[in-house]
């Protein structure tokens, strides 16, 4: 162990800590190893949050020629409440403007991914025991976490860097794009402390991850609030003030860039910085902050079958997505009267949307494209509440189960039953909540409502087709089991940007996302759907006989 | 009536590795058997076909009197498992763990477990990821030992557990015994365990039995090491039968001796007049050296040095 290369590196701590060299030592071989085992992960969304970003510059430069149709569309969408709430205020209508505006939502992604990103660097490897194992050698004991701050603070630099890159690279101004990629890498950073001050508070990586996201959902909630409020004339303009989200956004760029916003930002990375690293230098290793709950002495009598235990085992995290997705319906549904609200004057876009079906086919059309969305968002949830069943084999939990009178088969459909059923319910939820705000905002609920949700209710078996795969492959192939995500990731880019780049049909129609019938307002094909369904059971057949027959390696 | 367990020539690959080579295992219906191997013999792999996990590449494995690949589910119901490496959902409390596993065997005896919680000296309300490794094998024994089987099949349960919980385990095991309608496979590395609770002791090495039989049959196998301080030079020694690896150093003497010929060394040694005296058994691995491991010298040593104090 070359400990060396940690003390130099510990020379240029970012973080703003005043931890002696001794408690950092090590950082430098602890950052390598979070760069090895993220090395597909981190550059994934390090990449495809600029591209994404980069794709609103080439959407709204082709839907938008001139500045006259800009300025028309800025008009229609700065004083739509639902608009400014799920991106923030608009000002002016330059093309950067519009881009950055547009790209609103995605500095709370990178919060999301930078916080998920440090507690699982922290806080999940202490709960799995190889903190400790890395304690034991020369490592100090501060290193650990500035390993996954530094990482993931870098991590954001670089997406910084690429996202003003790509930004100035589309003839953006220079000022208004190095303020763009601050913006996002501050937001990053700022909620990667967050992440590393919730982990040093529980004792379950899970818990961490509550925290930090319900931290992320109020600061959001605080502009929401705060913008909301001062486009209407309302007196609660100071909430966003408070929120690091609206401080990032209140950089404003390429419009005329406020950089003094930068130093909250920066502060207050430092700040949670230094009382993450006091918290951690307060407690031992494997605890938490907040004391961790006994739990009962015996089982309820309920918890008798593998499904009552594969139930314990998924239901917080289905709590997690049916509250994240009934929050996506509220806030997409919200929105989607004000897609009709864009059409203006521009002659172009209003041909183009009378032969949609005008007004009521634009909205329809928003409404296709989010249920879209929900469901590829969607198949993440099946994908990892099927590889559960992989999870429990390789931590050595199956093996106690399948000991007992539980069949392979029972404790594997006990899973599955939630990577079934728990999609649908996730999809339906934000099909009934998107149908009621939407419904609300044109005064149709009760004709909305059934609608939307039939919208999203046929995304399934694209989503089960995913699902099914990956059982297949834990099944089949169980040391690839991981390829689902894979596969979900060319599904994703298939359905986010195929249609855009014009890629070849046989391309496209390897997403099982692109057979879904277009609803609300298309017509339901019910060759597309049964085949899809087919195709489902016939892989998760195979899978399931697969793990039948196969041995359940030792953990 | 027959046996538990009998298991003959069983074969596993893993891909190169050959893990099991024609092993060969009986072990009769109400008896305690010991599995005795170093690590890597192959007794957790043996153990896991006989559970239904794996699938034997040949070899036949009888289970209870049926088939442990066909008729997993149903056996399960009259066996209990306890693995050497036990793992907890870290939500769930130790007692719920326990209660899940016995009900999804078919029942647990209440009493038995309020009475094991106690003499484990075990927390059930802890939660699963809490727990130190000796104490989620505490979780995972008292399920086992709860429920209500014919048949424990254990693997090295010990390994985590304290001196003074060992001898809990012991003393928990000898009361199984004594009931007479258990059977036991204790698989272990650590002879004096074996010696403590079985009647018969299968020992492996490198996925083949290369001894089985009763502990008076495997008396052979025992030799004792002996350390002595004596009144004068014990001149006599080295010609006795059985004696191995003496060393003399004055009045002081060590040697190995076998089991059989104890009794002759000690008049030997108290001839001369003892001031002190230790002896210990052989560990698992100078019993290898000294019966098998004539080929393969280089084979490592198990750096567990808490065997080595036994």
């Amino acid at each position: 162990m070359t400990t060396n290369a940690g003390a130099t590196l510990t020379g240029s701590t970012p973080t703003g800590t005043s931890a002696s060299g001794g408690t950092l030592t090590g950082t430098g071989n602890l950052i390598r190893l979070i760069l090895r085992r993220d090395r597909f992960l981190m550059p994934l969304w390090v990449v495809v949050f600029p591209l994404v970003v980069a794709g609103y510059v080439t959407s709204f430069s082709d839907l938008f020629p001139t500045p006259a149709e800009l300025q028309q569309y800025a008009d229609a969408s700065r004083g739509n409440a639902s608009f400014v709430a799920l991106y923030g205020q608009l000002h002016g209508s330059s093309l950067g403007q519009l881009v950055n505006w547009r790209a609103g939502f995605i500095p709370v992604m990178v919060g999301l991914a930078s916080l998920l990103t440090v507690i699982r660097h922290t806080r999940t490897e202490e709960e799995a025991g190889r903190r400790e194992l890395l304690g034991a050698t020369v490592v100090g004991r501060h290193a650990g976490l500035a390993a996954a701050l530094i990482s993931t603070v870098g991590a954001n630099v670089v997406m910084g860097v690429l996202l003003a890159a790509l930004m100035i690279g589309q003839q953006l101004p220079t000022a208004g794009s190095t303020a763009m990629g601050l913006e996002f890498a501050a937001a990053g950073a700022i909620f990667a402390t967050v992440g590393a001050v919730a982990a040093q508070l529980t004792e379950s990586a899970g818990s961490a991850r509550g925290i930090a996201i319900t931290v992320l959902g109020a600061v959001y909630l605080l502009r929401v609030v705060g913008d909301v409020s001062e486009i209407s004339g309302g007196g609660l303009g100071w909430a966003a003030w408070l929120s690091p989200i609206g401080w990032v956004q209140r950089l404003s760029p390429y419009q005329d860039e406020q950089w003094a916003w930068l130093l909250p930002a920066v502060l207050v990375t430092a700040l949670l910085s230094w009382v993450a690293v006091a918290l951690s230098a307060r407690r031992d290793i494997g605890s938490g902050l907040l004391a961790a709950r006994l739990g009962p002495a015996e089982a309820a009598p309920s918890l008798s079958t593998s499904l009552a235990l594969a139930w314990r085992l998924h239901r917080g995290l289905l709590a997690g997505w049916a509250a994240a997705f009934a929050a996506l319906g509220v806030v997409l549904g919200g929105v989607a009267n004000g897609v009709g609200d864009l059409v203006g004057t521009n002659q172009a876009l209003k041909d183009v949307f009378a032969r949609i079906g005008g007004r009521e086919g634009l909205v329809d059309a928003y409404l296709v494209s989010i249920m879209v969305i929900l469901g590829l968002i969607t198949a993440a949830y099946a994908i990892q509440a099927t590889l559960r069943l992989r999870t429990e084999e390789t931590a050595g939990r199956a093996e106690p189960v399948l000991a007992t009178a539980v069949g392979r088969l029972q404790w594997a459909a006990s899973h599955l039953v939630f990577a079934v059923l728990g999609p649908a319910v996730v999809l339906l939820i934000s099909g009934l909540f998107a149908g009621l705000t939407y419904g609300a905002s044109i005064g149709d609920v009760a004709g909305q409502v059934p609608r939307v949700i039939a919208a999203a209710a046929i995304q399934l078996p694209a989503v089960w087709v995913l699902a099914a795969l990956a059982v297949a492959l834990v099944g089949l192939l169980p040391r690839l089991a991981a390829v689902s995500w894979g596969v979900l990731v060319v599904c994703l880019l298939i359905g986010l940007v195929g249609t855009a780049i014009q890629l070849n049909h046989w391309l496209l129609d390897l997403s099982p996302f692109t057979h879904i019938p277009h609803l609300p307002g298309g017509d339901v094909a019910a060759m597309p759907v049964v085949t899809l369904l087919v195709i489902a059971a016939v892989f998760g057949a195979a899978g399931l006989a697969g793990l039948r027959r196969r041995d359940i390696p030792t953990a | 009536m027959g046996d538990a367990i009998s298991v003959s020539g069983l074969v596993k690959n893993f891909g190169p590795t050959r893990a099991l080579d024609g092993l060969d295992l009986v072990v009769r219906t109400g008896e305690v058997h010991g599995f005795l191997g170093p690590n890597g013999a192959g007794k957790t792999t043996t153990i896991r076909i006989l559970l239904g996990l794996m699938r034997a590449d040949a070899g036949t494995a009888m289970l209870l009197g049926g088939d442990p690949w066909a008729d997993a589910t149903p056996l399960h119901r009259r066996l209990a498992y306890v693995p050497g490496d036990v793992t907890l959902w870290p939500s769930l409390s130790g007692g719920e763990v326990i209660d899940l596993l016995g009900r999804m065997r078919g029942g647990l005896d209440k009493q038995r477990r309020v009475d094991l919680l106690r003499r484990f000296d075990l927390d059930p309300r802890k939660k699963g990821r809490a727990y130190s490794k000796g104490n989620r094998q505490k979780v995972a024994l008292i399920a086992a030992l709860a429920s209500d089987v014919e048949l424990l099949l254990l693997d090295e349960p010990t390994s985590g557990l304290d001196p003074l919980m060992e001898a809990v385990f012991r003393e928990v095991i000898g009361e199984e015994v004594r009931r007479g309608d258990r059977t036991v496979l204790l698989s272990s590395h650590i002879l004096s365990e074996v010696e403590a609770l079985c009647d018969r002791v299968t020992i492996v090495r490198e996925g083949r039995s290369v001894e089985t039989g009763s502990l008076a049959e495997l008396r052979h196998l025992i030799r004792v090491s002996v350390h002595a301080e004596l009144a004068g030079p014990a001149n006599d020694l080295a010609g006795l039968p059985g004696v191995h690896d003496l060393q003399a150093q004055g009045n002081r003497v060590s040697f190995d001796v076998d089991a059989g010929a104890l009794d002759a060394a000690l008049r030997q040694l108290s001839a001369v007049g003892v001031r002190t005296l230790t002896s210990q058994p052989p560990t698992l691995e100078e019993l290898f050296l000294g019966h098998y491991d004539t080929t393969s010298p280089k084979e490592p040593k198990q750096p567990n040095h808490t065997e080595v104090a036994r």
